[in-house]
């Protein structure tokens, strides 16, 4: 199977400018810039059915033509590397070792936006990864592919690399742009939206690392390349990350139709020491989990939905039989708990409590009346709050309830106990 | 302009206006924390949320915008159930320490539960322990973390109204809280309106805390006396227990909305000051040491005009008036003074330093009628004449009102004068140090005791209402000159300053068609 964004993995160096080069590196840009309109690119990378691989999967092409050209203010690119959700390592790969793909991209981006400035928001725990974007950065200015009149053509291009403070909540595209703009990572209200009132106020695109290292790819091979390699709607690979009880944990490319039990038993190798899989979160933890029954589902945006869970940022958790449903119910509830921002209600206040109530359960310290409240008091919050980490609470700490009840049920303290 | 629907009501706002705005011209009261008509939106309170017809989710009424044909619903089932859940949330870690929370009584946790929560509680985790109670963050103003539901009213009102950036929210999630920046205490002129825009019991007034229960607490339109903006207030007495407060009446000053003069905001000077209205009064009409009745004391001032008048000496009569008097205490005065006792010198604009101000509400004119004071009266002698010529022997009776001559014009100047002058006559509200050398002191009520109008800076004639009758026996100001007038065998045809208001509003032509119902509680603006 042919890679694309990890095409260059493991290669000795392949962070390096001369590297990149040598694959024929920053020839799209040069293509786009010279012979391509900014609505010829835009256009493309519709018609190659890139969805954002952030979480979201908001078709790419589209994003970008909300850019309203005739705003006279500058126009901003902005990438999201926060990379925060528990179960995701895709975006520091190609930080580390390709990141003069994600700065082709970049260039191809801006182009198409017509933004002469683009910021990398980096999670600030990815030092690797900061050192290796600003090294290639500084290459790439010094070989004018970024700075003024690039590659010789007229277009004018910045880049600057900004690392996160360590807040989950700024990999939400508002909250990341309060947090570039040097304020408090509070998720802003919307609309208006980014594409229109973004960075400074200005029109903003906000794209995932992985989603722009596409981007040259599919100008060097065309859109019906990239959207013949994935499923219906959903064109192209994806990095799925495996982490858990698998044997061989890590990053994968795979074609967005690949299904969750091909990539758990044929890629990462399987269950290891003759377990037997009990859940599985397919999308970061933000996705509602996955019982063995539901694992042949294809890992595209549509499928995951259809069946009640998300793609999200491909971040695949795998537990086995020996795990404690209400322990990972826990851990998940308690990182919800310590991540939110705590600007609206009843995220704030209810992500607290939500988790001291799988606590208790998990303590055996709960009544069987407690645990009757707690799926209604999970599903208070998503709905109801400023951005989309209060749905992220419900539906992932509920699923764990609606799924595994029995493991729930089995550590409550009996009714009459006063 | 859109036209909507809300509850079955139409109506048609402007465009770009919110839902909450809209239900608010309809008197519909959406519930509401975080969001203040006079704020920057924030939307984090989420307890606004309205049903919005084919619209899949509930959306918050304070951010969202009108649109034509827009049908809301703010009582449909889904929207009460989502109030319950956002009041349940913001009371998971609230302490509910209401018997001993002076909000108690006006905490809108409070109010909406009783109206839209009345869940027992689910509640049987450990709530989070905010890291300090009650302290201090200003002169004004204490802080009570466990009580805020981090609405962020008060960091927005700091951040936009007086742009002193004080408060800040630290921390996050549930550990969040409200707090002033490290070094920094809330201590700027406009400090105290952050209790009144708390809508819990996280802020509370240094000044009133634990005073009065508010339940016990009557209302009284008003407006401030403190400078010529003349804010709008409303005086907050205690109807039922004075002996609780060693018989003080007024417990507080709140702001009162007036778009067009003072919105929703008061300055911290004009707020904390009302204990002139309970304290250091004079009570009793008051010849030297001793205390006479209303009736000697009206004699002893006609008959000695009666003298002057016979005399034809009406011109050594000087009265220092006040932009401190109402339009209608001053009307009476130019009527008695320049009309019956024709001659008399008659001032008011005394030579005071002009006092602090800025460019929001604080005016450097520490006057709340002097817009009133020019029209009415159009003195025609000049105070600083008045008083050189009582220094020197021309002047027989000096009457003033309410002005500290000591303060204005030094010891010496006013000693000398009360020797000079055959009758001294003060009449005010409070004892100063020229009450100590005036030969008669006349008790007059203060601006709280007083029905009338004050016309402010912007020549906007305001009303005032009495809260409580005259402490005492002191008596309206321009009731005393009424009394003075009839001793003198000439008395004035005014029962109510209502009939005064209609003679100015027929003599004084910048007053013309004014009346008391027409300038209402929202004022009117002085014909040019």
């Amino acid at each position: 199977m042919e890679k694309i964004v990890s095409r260059h993995f493991g290669q000795p160096d392949s962070h390096h400018l001369e590297n990149y080069l040598k694959d024929n590196g920053y020839e799209a840009a040069r293509r786009a810039i010279t012979q391509m309109t900014p609505a010829a690119v835009i256009d493309e990378v519709k018609k190659s059915n890139l969805r954002g691989l952030g979480g979201a999967g908001f078709p790419t092409g589209t994003k970008w033509s909300f850019i309203p050209a005739a705003n006279p203010k500058p126009k901003y690119l902005v990438i999201n590397g926060d990379e925060g959700e528990p179960g995701t390592f895709k975006d520091k790969y190609i930080f580390e070792q390709d990141p003069h793909a994600l700065l082709e991209g970049i260039i191809i981006t801006c182009f198409a936006i017509g933004s002469h400035k683009a910021y990398i928001y980096i999670r600030g725990e990815y030092t690797k990864s900061l050192e290796r974007v600003q090294a290639a950065v500084d290459e790439a200015y010094k070989g004018k592919y970024l700075g003024k009149g690039i590659m010789g053509s007229g277009f004018d291009i910045d880049v600057v690399v900004h690392p996160g403070a360590g807040a989950y909540i700024c990999g939400e595209e508002t909250a990341l742009l309060e947090s570039l703009e040097g304020k408090k990572g509070f998720p802003r209200l919307k609309p208006p939206f980014p594409a229109v009132v973004g960075l400074f106020n200005c029109p903003t695109v906000i794209n995932n690392v992985e989603t722009i290292a596409c981007v040259p790819p599919i100008i060097n091979k065309g859109a019906e390349w990239f959207a013949k390699l994935g499923s219906e709607k959903n064109g192209g690979n994806r990095l799925f990350c495996v982490s858990g009880h698998v044997a061989r944990p890590g990053v994968y490319e795979l074609p967005n139709g690949t299904t969750l039990r091909e990539l758990i038993y044929d890629h990462a190798g399987g269950i290891p020491n003759g377990r037997k899989l009990k859940a599985v979160i397919p999308g970061g933890i933000s996705a509602p989990i996955l019982t063995p029954d539901q694992i042949d589902v294809k890992m595209d945006f549509d499928s995951l939905k259809a069946i009640g869970s998300m793609a999200g940022s491909g971040g695949i958790i795998v537990m086995d039989d020996t795990t404690d449903m209400v322990w990972a119910a826990m851990v998940a509830a308690r990182f919800f708990a310590h991540e939110s921002c705590g600007q609206c209600s009843p995220c704030r206040e209810g992500s607290g409590w939500v988790y001291r109530q799988v606590k208790k359960v998990y303590l055996g310290h709960a009544r069987p009346h407690d645990l009757n409240n707690l799926p209604g008091i999970v599903n208070n919050i998503g709905g109801n709050t400023i951005c989309a980490f209060g749905d992220a609470v419900s539906m992932s700490v509920g699923s764990y309830v609606s799924k595994f009840r029995s493991e729930f049920e089995a550590k409550l303290q009996p009714a009459h106990v006063a | 302009m859109p036209n909507l629907t809300i509850d079955g009501k139409q109506v048609e706002v402007p465009a770009g206006t919110t839902i909450i705005q809209a239900a608010d011209k309809l008197g519909i009261d959406i519930p509401r924390y975080c969001y203040h008509p006079a704020l920057p939106v924030s939307g984090n309170c989420r307890i606004c949320m309205v049903e919005v017809e084919k619209q899949p989710k509930l959306q918050i009424a304070c951010y969202t915008p009108v649109a034509d044909g827009m049908v809301v619903k703010t009582n449909s089932p889904k929207v009460l159930e989502v109030r319950k859940t956002v009041l349940e949330f913001l009371l998971v870690n609230h302490p509910v320490d209401c018997p001993v929370c002076d909000q108690a009584g006006e905490c809108k946790l409070q109010d909406y539960y009783m109206e839209h929560g009345q869940y027992d509680s689910r509640l049987s985790e450990v709530k989070v322990k905010k890291e300090k109670k009650a302290f201090s963050i200003g002169p004004t103003v204490m802080l009570d973390q466990e009580r805020c539901i981090l609405c962020t009213r008060c960091v927005r009102f700091a951040d936009t109204i007086t742009k002193t950036s004080e408060f800040g929210v630290f921390s996050r999630g549930d550990h969040s809280q409200l707090d002033v920046y490290p070094g920094k205490k809330l201590d700027n002129s406009y400090s105290g309106n952050v209790v009144d825009i708390c809508p819990v019991g996280a802020l509370t007034d240094t000044d009133f805390r634990f005073k009065c229960r508010v339940w016990y607490l009557a209302q009284t339109k008003s407006v401030c006396p403190g400078c010529s903006m003349g804010c709008n207030i409303t005086v907050e007495w205690d109807k039922m227990r004075p002996h609780q407060h060693k018989k003080a009446r007024v417990m507080r000053l709140k702001p009162r909305l007036n778009p067009e003069v003072n919105d929703y905001w008061i300055c911290d000077k004009g707020r904390y000051n009302y204990r002139f209205i309970d304290e250091n009064r004079i009570q009793h009409p008051q010849l030297k040491d001793a205390l006479i009745s209303w009736d000697q004391a009206a004699g002893i001032v006609a008959q000695s005009i009666k003298l002057l008048q016979d005399a034809k000496q009406t011109n050594r009569i000087g009265v220092l008036a006040s932009a401190q008097l109402t339009n209608e205490d001053l009307f009476v005065i130019r009527k008695f003074f320049k009309e019956t006792l024709k001659g008399a010198q008659l001032d008011f604009k005394v030579p005071e330093k002009p006092g602090d101000s800025d460019d929001f509400l604080i005016k450097a004119d520490k006057n709340p009628n002097t817009a009133g004071a020019v029209n009415i009266l159009q003195a025609d002698a000049d105070v600083q004449q008045i008083v050189a010529r009582a220094k020197a022997g021309e002047i027989d009776i000096l009457y003033v009102f309410g002005h500290d001559l000591v303060k204005l014009f030094g010891k010496e100047t006013v000693a000398q004068i009360a020797k000079k002058v055959k009758l001294f006559v003060y009449q005010g509200s409070n004892v100063n140090e020229t009450c100590g050398y005036a030969h008669l002191n006349l008790p007059s009520s203060v601006y709280a005791e007083k029905e009338g109008t004050f016309t402010n800076c912007q020549n906007k004639v305001q009303r005032i209402w009495p809260a409580f009758l005259p402490l005492g026996e002191s008596k309206g100001d321009w009731e005393i000159i009424a009394l003075l007038s009839a001793k003198l065998g000439t008395p004035l045809a005014y029962q109510h300053s209502q009939e005064i208001f209609k003679d100015i509003a027929a003599t004084i032509p910048s007053f013309s068609e004014m009346t008391y119902e027409k300038i209402s509680d929202k004022g009117m603006i002085l014909k040019s």
